[in-house]
């Protein structure tokens, strides 16, 4: 371990995993290292073995739910948006040969006491019991607004001005009743809580557009889903990063994270071999996340905290029409809540689980201090719960961007349901460490056909 | 008519043995004796004709340098349909290496994989280490395919792909398996991130 890197990189979360690979490509000479023995620390998926062994160290699995080596149970509920940001990296990167999708099978929202799904087509959006016929026609004209905006053309704007005027006044220039407002706010442009609606409508516009032309994309929703879990993706980006000559260590424990005089970064510590670089990247567990500051400089703040309810169920969630997997929403104001609900369940259609075995996860911001009651209203609508796991997660966030010590800290997952921000966090990071915008060229790969 | 068939091939072995060298030979019989390890490759493809014109297509897999702390991801030995591990027969320990990498195939691979046991180097018999005869008996107590080869000279490197080829089960009916590299039964209902947009219905192949 005499050799100096560019860039270590400590932790192998598809954040750290994707930074690792983009590097690599890019002709840096990087150390990869996680604590762990397996691949994707927050964001790895795991087998039964490993869940109990997480969860209730103490209980070994029962043999009913089938065989070990069937399950890969992810810890955060994500679904990657077909449109989206992580979707452009992994066709850039052209990892996606490493790694089979599927359609997430529908997406619902909760609405009056029951479940609805989010219309896909014209078609359902007629026949959708969300809105009244009125209310239908006020909608349509809305979207075709949205359709028709063009930025250079004043005629399709009707005197709305989308980066001054808030998302309050477009909805009531097109009369939209507060239960719709409510539909297209959080189970189309996904925004946890009701901050967007006095801000400039821009950035709802573009998560509308996301998600429509997401959900155009494969037809039953907006989703794709990798087979096998979450846990393929910081494999697959590690497997690029290795390709490209980093190298990775599983099974080192940290140490230390090495300083000079000045608090820059030296090096890192593990198995009392210190390794150089002149940069280290890692996610918040690598940097004190969760420790008391022993004197030494805080890297890390806490946020919020994500509470997770992991259940197992023995069938297809009551009222999405035997989906073998699904987004359910519920928002906010439905259950007099501050932030969302989500429901995200996957199924042995994604080679995640055995047979007729159905992976729900319900997850929401905690703001009281009982974090899983919380979660009631969502965990109601699932019917008999075979297990259940529950977490609640602190949210970290770097206290420093790292330019002046050469360290660089990745943000934790948050409670949305997609990993729009987990690239907006690898773009942060690796303008910090290189000093340019990130930009994506098509990689030439060498394969024989 | 010719049948086409694809199967997914990972390499397992300690560093140096010559994995990279191996395929190298196979793939373009080329050798190099300086060579580094492999940079730029997500894997590297072959077909090899057997005689009732039946194709196989090898998708071959290198470790990337993964294997050397123990850091091989669960997805290397996802859906591998046939693995070769090598040693060196000039490096006793190499063998030791290579036990242990088998067991792990046990371990973490379908129990249907073909497993090819491989000792390379054969142009450097003068310095032999590892006899045949131990060799082949570990070979035979395992169920393992066994085979001395020599990236360099190129020895025995066909013959023994072209051997694994005549073991893996061609019944399957060869569209659920070509193009699908190895993930049997997923290949028809996945959906293909490198097509454009609009028109991609959602029984589109996976092209991967």
């Amino acid at each position: 371990m005499d050799e100096e890197y560019d860039v270590i990189v400590l932790g192998t979360g598809l954040t750290e995993c994707i930074l690792s690979g983009l590097l690599s490509v890019e002709g840096k000479k990087v150390l990869h290292m996680d604590r762990n023995d397996y691949y994707g620390g927050d964001s790895a998926s795991l087998n039964l073995t490993q869940l109990y062994r997480k969860f209730r160290p103490d209980q070994t699995p029962p043999t009913e739910l089938g065989r070990d080596r069937d399950y890969a149970v992810d810890l955060i509920p994500k679904f990657i948006i077909a449109s989206g940001e992580l979707t452009k990296i992994l066709v850039h990167t052209d990892v996606t040969r490493y790694l089979e999708f599927k359609q997430i099978a529908g997406s619902f929202v909760y609405r009056d006491g029951k479940i609805s799904k989010v219309p896909s087509t014209e078609m359902e959006a007629v026949r959708s019991p969300l809105m009244g016929l009125f209310e239908k026609r006020r909608a349509k004209k809305f979207f075709e607004f949205l359709q028709g905006w063009k930025d250079e053309d004043p005629a399709t704007q009707q005197g709305i001005n989308l980066d001054r005027d808030s998302m309050k006044t477009v909805y009531e220039k097109f009369g939209l009743e507060p239960g719709t407002q409510d539909f297209i706010g959080h189970a189309m442009a996904l925004y946890l809580d009701d901050d967007y609606i006095t801000k400039p409508a821009r950035e709802t516009y573009d998560r509308i557009i996301l998600y429509t032309s997401s959900m155009a994309r494969y037809g039953k929703s907006p989703y794709i889903y990798p087979l096998y879990g979450l846990g393929e993706l910081p494999q697959s980006f590690a497997r690029l990063s290795a390709i490209y000559g980093g190298t990775y260590m599983l099974d080192k424990p940290i140490e230390e994270i090495v300083t000079d005089a000045d608090g820059k970064f030296v090096g890192v510590t593990s198995g009392g071999e210190t390794v150089k670089a002149k940069q280290v990247i890692g996610d918040p567990s690598y940097f004190g996340a969760g420790k008391e500051a022993e004197g030494g400089k805080v890297r890390v703040v806490e946020e919020g905290k994500v509470v997770r309810a992991i259940c197992i169920l023995k069938h297809p969630i009551p009222g999405t029409e035997d989906s073998d997997s699904c987004q359910i929403v519920v928002p906010q104001n439905q259950v007099n809540r501050r932030n969302d609900i989500y429901i995200a369940m996957v199924s042995s259609t994604h080679n995640v689980c055995a047979k007729d075995v159905y992976v729900a996860i319900v997850s929401t911001i905690v703001e009281t201090d009982k974090p899983e009651l919380e979660l009631q209203p969502a965990i109601q609508l699932l019917g008999p719960i075979y297990d259940k796991f529950v977490s609640v997660t602190p949210l970290y966030t770097p206290t420093s961007p790292g330019t002046n010590d050469n360290i660089f800290i990745t943000r934790s997952y948050d409670a949305t349901s997609h990993f729009e921000t987990v690239v907006e966090d690898v773009h942060d990071v690796w303008k910090r460490v290189v000093g340019t915008d990130l930009v994506l060229k098509k990689r030439e790969v060498e394969v024989q056909s | 008519m010719s049948k086409q068939f694809q199967f997914k091939l990972v390499l397992l072995g300690e560093s140096a043995v010559g994995k990279s060298s191996l395929v190298l030979r196979f793939v373009k019989d080329q050798f190099d004796d300086y060579r580094e390890s492999t940079i730029g490759a997500a894997f590297l493809t072959q077909t090899v004709t057997l005689e009732d014109q039946t194709t196989v297509k090898f998708e071959i897999w290198d470790t990337a340098g993964q294997e050397r702390y123990k850091s091989l991801a669960p997805m290397y030995y996802r859906n591998a349909n046939c693995a070769v591990v090598v040693y060196d027969i000039t490096q006793s320990t190499s063998l030791e290496k290579a036990r242990t990498w088998i067991r792990e195939l046990q371990r973490q691979a379908d129990p249907s994989i073909v497993i090819a046991l491989c000792g390379n180097k054969s142009d450097l018999s003068a310095r032999r280490q590892v006899s045949e005869e131990e060799a082949k008996k570990y070979a035979e107590e395992e169920g393992l395919m066994w085979a001395e080869t020599s990236a360099k000279s190129g020895e025995g490197v066909t013959e023994i792909f072209t051997a694994i080829a005549k073991k893996l089960p061609l019944t399957a009916a060869p569209s659920s398996r070509a193009g699908a590299a190895g993930r049997p039964g997923a290949a028809k209902s996945g959906v293909d991130l490198n097509k454009q947009a609009a028109g991609a219905g959602p029984n589109e192949p996976c092209n991967c």
